[in-house]
């Protein structure tokens, strides 16, 4: 199986403080690797250091195995980087249309790209407020136009950041069978996820991070059934 | 209904020369120049959020280009408004590349000094510029062989240019390559994590505004058949930022409205009240207080607001 994105002894550093630690983890192609770890864990900045806004100090990351952590963060997204960012932060001031068609981009050999009527068709509630403004839709619509917008860069990774945060437990729902349909058409994805029931499910490898470290690294089954892996890394259930 | 605004819209504009005496005709058309140089302005300012007090460069650069042109190099109008167009274009690439190593107070401080330097040089380049004298004994053009000397005929013709310049930017700002700009003005670090590279966006967009900045001095040049270095000062691009701020920035009719009243204040009022400067001041400061956000969605903003209230 080919990887689609890997990190092989990434260390990261905001300004002097030592944040990620010889991070190493291969997501392959057509599946979901959930990252989990608690709060400062290093997941955010983990994504960070992919999409280019925290360069690595050490270390690779390579996108199907090509090289990108010495890119710029336009660079990394034209390569093939989509990115749902943590809180959604879609452009509250453009209509939902212009959200969506900011991030267009084709990309040959997509089995099926992603356009606008495309991603309206998987996100019906979107189809209703194209005209409207971002910023005044309900904070389940913009996790919506979010993951959209990158739909539209045609990612060949697509990497997400907590998208349930701060939903309804009807979104959250809606939001996984969402994750679970592009993963069912091949897209690769990286998911960081505090609800850790949502990212199990969906998951088919698991990386658990640790003060920046990796503390454990296996499938989603594995953590299932390890009752001690989850009290003592996440701190639930 | 918003088709039939327009027509009425259209409707007045057409007819107002047929109505209105030589002095309100020629105001006008000096209100359709000021618009197409806040507009223009506005591009940076309201859609990209790059406050520049340096936009004189470009109406003063494109005029003196096609004044000297035609003066000391003799050639005829067909010539020095492409050339000068072109010039002035070819300026503002180098000088975006510059500024835009900068954005915010910086940016505002760089496009600032450059345009310094072109006025300077304006100032004391005599030889070529006549310093403090500028340059005059210009003519106007006349496309296909219609005299622009008359003040309706050139009403029609800024009337004309200005239609042109206002739909162009309106059809940038609505593209896609607009809904881009507008994203870096919002979240610049969002949009390069989406494949945009900012400063490009940024830069076009700077070279786009100059042009019309540019075309702007040239029916600058034409209406007063004159140019001094007083049209590259701080005062100008001020006038200019201030029109776009007053009338709202970042909407279409905003810089249109604020030129207007710009235009209004100086060449009207200034007729009979001498210290017409406090006057412009004053209503600046009402504009500021009673709708911070510009009178273009002020008076929205108060119209909405007085519908609901009729309405129950």
């Amino acid at each position: 199986m080919s990887e689609a994105l890997a990190l092989s002894g990434v260390d990261a550093l905001y300004g002097e403080s030592h944040v990620l630690h010889e991070v190493s983890f291969t997501l392959s192609a057509g599946k979901v690797l959930a990252l989990l770890g608690r709060n400062g864990a290093g997941k955010t900045t983990c994504m960070s250091a992919i999409i280019g806004f925290l360069p690595p100090r050490r270390g690779e990351i390579r996108l199907f195995g090509e090289p990108v952590s010495r890119l710029v963060p336009e660079a990394i997204a034209r390569k093939g980087v989509g990115f749902v960012p943590q809180g959604r932060r879609i452009f509250p001031t453009l209509t939902v249309r212009e959200n969506l068609i900011v991030s267009g981009r084709s990309r040959a050999g997509a089995p099926v790209p992603w356009n606008l009527e495309r991603v309206v068709a998987l996100f019906p509630r979107l189809k209703e407020r194209l005209q409207q403004v971002a910023g005044s839709l309900s904070g389940g619509e913009q996790q919506m136009l979010a993951i959209g917008r990158a739909l539209m860069g045609n990612p060949r990774v697509l990497l997400m950041d907590e998208p349930s945060e701060g939903l309804a437990p009807l979104i959250v729902a809606e939001v996984g069978r969402t994750i679970a349909r592009l993963k069912q058409e091949g897209q690769s994805i990286l998911l960081v996820e505090q609800n850790i029931k949502l990212a199990l499910d969906l998951a088919d490898e698991v990386v658990i991070l640790n003060t920046g470290r990796v503390a454990f690294s296996g499938s989603a089954g594995e953590v299932r059934s390890d009752q001690v892996l989850i009290t003592q890394h996440l701190g639930v259930f | 209904m918003k088709w039939a605004r327009w027509a009425l819209l259209a409707v007045a504009l057409a007819a107002f020369p047929w109505i209105a005496g030589e002095y309100y005709i020629n105001l006008t058309s000096q209100i359709f120049i000021a618009a197409t140089f806040a507009a223009s302005l506005n591009l940076l300012v309201g859609y990209g959020g790059l406050p520049s007090l340096g936009h004189a460069s470009w109406l003063g650069l494109a005029a003196y280009l096609s004044a000297w042109m035609s003066l000391k190099l003799g050639l005829g109008h067909a010539l020095t408004a492409p050339a000068a167009l072109l010039g002035t274009t070819l300026v503002a690439c180098a000088f975006g590349w510059i500024s835009l190593r900068a954005t915010g107070l910086g940016f505002l401080m760089i496009t600032l000094a450059l345009s310094q330097v072109l006025w300077g040089t304006a100032y004391r380049w005599v030889s070529v510029t006549d310093g403090d004298n500028g340059l005059r004994g210009l003519t106007r053009p006349a496309p296909f062989g219609i005299s622009l000397d008359g003040a309706t005929s050139f009403y029609y013709f800024a009337l004309a240019v200005t239609v042109v310049a206002i739909t162009l930017m309106a059809m940038f700002v609505a593209s896609p390559f607009g809904a881009a700009l507008r994203g870096t003005r919002d979240q610049p670090r969002r949009m390069s994590a989406l494949g945009h590279d900012v400063w490009t966006v940024r830069w076009i967009t700077f070279v786009y505004s100059a042009f019309w900045g540019a075309v702007s001095g040239l029916l600058f040049v034409y209406y007063n058949k004159y140019i001094h270095p007083a049209s590259l000062s701080i005062t100008s691009s001020a006038e200019a930022l201030l029109g776009v701020i007053a009338g709202g920035s970042g909407t279409l009719a905003g810089p249109i409205v604020g030129a207007a009243i710009i235009m209004l204040l100086k060449n009207y009022v200034s007729a009979y009240i001498e210290r017409w400067n406090m006057l412009m001041g004053f209503v600046f400061v009402l504009i500021v207080i009673f709708m911070p956000e510009g009178v273009v969605p002020g008076v929205r903003r108060l119209y909405l607001r007085l519908r609901k209230w009729r309405t129950g």
